[in-house]
């Protein structure tokens, strides 16, 4: 067991894939020689070679084509899209394409292809670098989207993703890559896809969250504590598809929920949860579902990004609210 | 200064012909060495798509296929250039493209599943093929990771992909060739340039003087080819097939072609943009017409030859539609379990209510 930051997990977890199935294959911009622009894949290619992880040409849509096209002919392609903003120059081939070789070829084909982004904001880059677009795939029949927390979770969870014969998005927030070390075996493991996690357990509200939102909800639920006001954390882990057997049972025990998301408001992940709870359990609540989210304005990138991202502070008031109402 | 440099270019693409329009050897060096056999071969695929296409236009007249994109005036730059393919290569089609996945072993009755959207149209079984591609250009980038791949495998074989002239202007089209090209990989991209992307005429896609030289940006070898000449199609095609699987790099051909019918079938009207005069010159050039005088006066093509064609096209038509008449159609519980390998809890919860409707209904 060894302690190590969440880069590191996401690194150590490619190494096991790599080392365990000659048909993984690692490309995109900058992430053979250099190692990628965060270092994710930092010794890779010296360790298996430029066969196997390389360099691509500059264009998200190429990649993306590439991808589909080496899984066609047996490859387990992972493929990196620099910063997760520039997805729209690939969407067609993700959602329009890869999301769609099992359907559309009846079954016959299939795209078993990892799509690894940094996402999340709180690190102040340019526009387009740190915006949460994991709404738009969660809408996309035939992927599934994988935003981890911990270390921990993101070497099994990734390791997982690569081994999927269908297409997954693992989102990398960006603000938790080096922002704090975890326990992660050496030895190799998995946790399923499509499975929350309980971060922490309580009985009087639960707070629903995924990403770096997951930590902010952890030390509200430390602040509720000292209130007498016992949270419970569930990380998603998985935000499409949706675990909502983990929800339900929480939401029926503590009758009470905050559904929390750094997103924009309108439509996205939070707004499905609230939807299932509310055509669920609804009659499990004591108080309506309250929901925090950013604004419905573009992603206030660099400077004034503190005063946009939802925190600690806001999840506190509105559990706070629901638990007095 | 520039211009002159886009004109030496330019001056580098003249079109490739073998015949010309009145069926004569106008390039004897580039004559392929086919056999006898070969060339019937040829003119049959030819007059058998054509025949068939006549009656899937017909079809669809009818409301019996769904989406159809006519393709006569195209056979020889469709069937020259998959001619040249080895059984085992791979074909990344757009939605026009189907006589090259029938000659490639696509059974006739699945493209007419195609047509109405059934899935069954799409399982590819024991062809290397893709599903038709709607969205234009998208299979050429996903062609470039084929290609890759076929590379990486150590294969001897190549990747051919489609689009038209329309096709040229989208970025992927750039994209594909140049990943293409960066990594050596065994493509080759056919440009059928038509003329039309449905109603815009090439010359509005491109400043470009020929659609081939767009290979030079991505340090490629591209060729203009008279695509009504079958023959001039299979030699392009099979030069840039030796060139791709012997390591020498991916090609861009493009076939100078025409689409004597409308886009496609859901309420295309050519007379809104082209007139007769238009359209005149393209059918002296056609490529059965061409390819019958040169093989008659070989001795190798008659009457009879080619009434037997007709006959067999239209009687696999009639045998290929029954077939896909009579497969049931699809239920909503199979349409969720072709989504993926695994489906999560939602398709999983989805699939048992679809089930339970269905075995009550």
């Amino acid at each position: 067991m060894a302690e190590m930051t969440m880069i590191q997990a996401i690194t150590e977890a490619m190494r096991t894939e790599l080392k365990n199935d000659e048909n993984v294959l690692l490309f995109g911009e900058d992430v053979g020689h250099y190692g990628g622009v965060f270092r994710a894949t930092q010794g890779l290619q010296e360790e298996f070679g430029e066969e196997r992880v390389f360099d691509t040409p500059l264009a998200e849509s190429g990649i993306g084509g590439l991808a589909i096209g080496l899984g066609l002919t047996g490859f387990r392609p992972i493929m990196e899209i620099q910063f997760f903003g520039f997805l729209f120059e690939v969407m067609d081939g993700v959602a329009g394409q890869m999301s769609r070789t099992h359907y559309r070829s009846g079954g016959h084909y299939s795209s078993p292809v990892t799509i690894r982004a940094p996402f999340g904001g709180g690190v102040k880059t340019p526009e387009l670098h740190s915006d949460s677009l994991e709404g738009l795939i969660a809408q996309t029949p035939g992927i599934s989207v994988v935003i981890p927390s911990t270390p921990y979770d993101a070497k099994g969870l990734l390791i997982s993703a690569i081994r999927s014969n269908d297409p997954v998005v693992f989102l990398e927030h960006m603000k938790l890559y080096r922002s704090f070390k975890g326990e992660v075996p050496d030895e190799e493991y998995t946790i399923p896809l499509g499975k929350a996690d309980i971060k922490r357990e309580g009985k009087d509200v639960t707070l629903i969250a995924y990403g770096a939102m997951v930590h902010e909800a952890l030390k509200a639920a430390d602040r509720l504590e000292k209130e007498d006001i016992s949270a419970e954390v569930i990380d998603l882990r998985t935000v499409s598809p949706l675990d909502l057997e983990t929800i339900l049972e929480s939401v029926k025990k503590t009758n009470r929920v905050v559904v929390i998301q750094e997103a924009q408001r309108q439509a996205g992940v939070g707004a499905t949860i609230v939807a299932e709870i509310s055509e669920r359990a609804i009659l499990h609540l004591e108080a309506p579902i309250a929901r925090i989210a950013a604004p419905d304005t573009v992603y206030a990138f660099a400077s004034d990004e503190d005063a946009w991202l939802p925190n600690a502070e806001d999840i506190y008031e509105k559990a706070k609210e629901t638990i007095e109402f | 200064m520039a211009e002159k440099t886009i004109e030496a270019v330019e001056d580098k693409f003249e079109t490739f012909q073998v015949l010309n329009e009145d069926g004569k050897v106008v390039n004897e060096d580039a004559l392929p060495d086919l056999s006898d056999d070969e060339l019937k071969e040829l003119m049959k695929r030819m007059v058998y798509t054509r025949v068939a296409d006549q009656r899937a236009v017909s079809l669809g007249r009818q409301g019996r296929l769904g989406f159809y994109a006519p393709v006569a005036g195209q056979e020889a730059s469709m069937l020259g250039s998959h001619f040249a393919l080895d059984k085992e290569d791979w074909i990344a089609p757009g939605y026009r493209d189907i006589p090259q996945l029938i000659w490639h072993g696509y059974p006739l009755a699945k493209a007419y599943l195609f047509s109405r959207g059934h899935y069954k149209g799409g399982q590819m079984e024991g062809i290397n093929v893709l599903m038709p591609q709607i969205i234009i250009g998208a299979q050429i980038v996903q062609a470039a990771g084929i290609a890759l791949g076929l590379k990486k495998k150590k294969k001897e074989n190549v990747v051919i992909t489609y689009t038209g002239d329309g096709g040229s202007s989208q970025g992927d089209f750039y994209e594909g060739m140049n990943f293409a090209g960066a990594f050596n990989a065994p493509a080759i991209f056919i440009v059928q340039n038509n003329q039309f992307a449905i109603s815009v005429p090439a010359e509005k896609q491109t400043a470009a003087g020929t659609i081939a030289q767009k290979a030079v940006a991505a340090g490629i070898d591209g060729i203009q080819v008279d695509g009504m000449d079958v023959l001039a199609v299979y030699a392009a095609t099979n030069k840039a097939r030796e060139n791709a699987v012997s390591g020498n790099g991916p090609t861009l051909i493009e076939t100078l072609c025409y689409r004597y019918g409308p886009h496609s079938l859901s309420g295309d009207d050519p007379t809104r943009y082209r007139t007769e005069d238009q359209d005149d010159p393209w059918e002296k050039k056609d490529p059965l017409v061409r390819f019958r005088k040169f093989l008659e006066e070989k001795g190798l093509w008659s009457e009879e030859q080619e009434n037997e064609v007709v006959e067999q096209a239209k009687a696999d038509v009639k045998a290929a539609i029954k077939e896909a008449d009579e497969t049931p159609r699809q239920k909503v519980s199979e349409l969720i379990e072709i989504m993926g390998n695994d489906l999560g809890a939602n398709l999983e919860e989805q699939l048992e209510y679809y089930r339970a409707k269905e075995s009550n209904e």
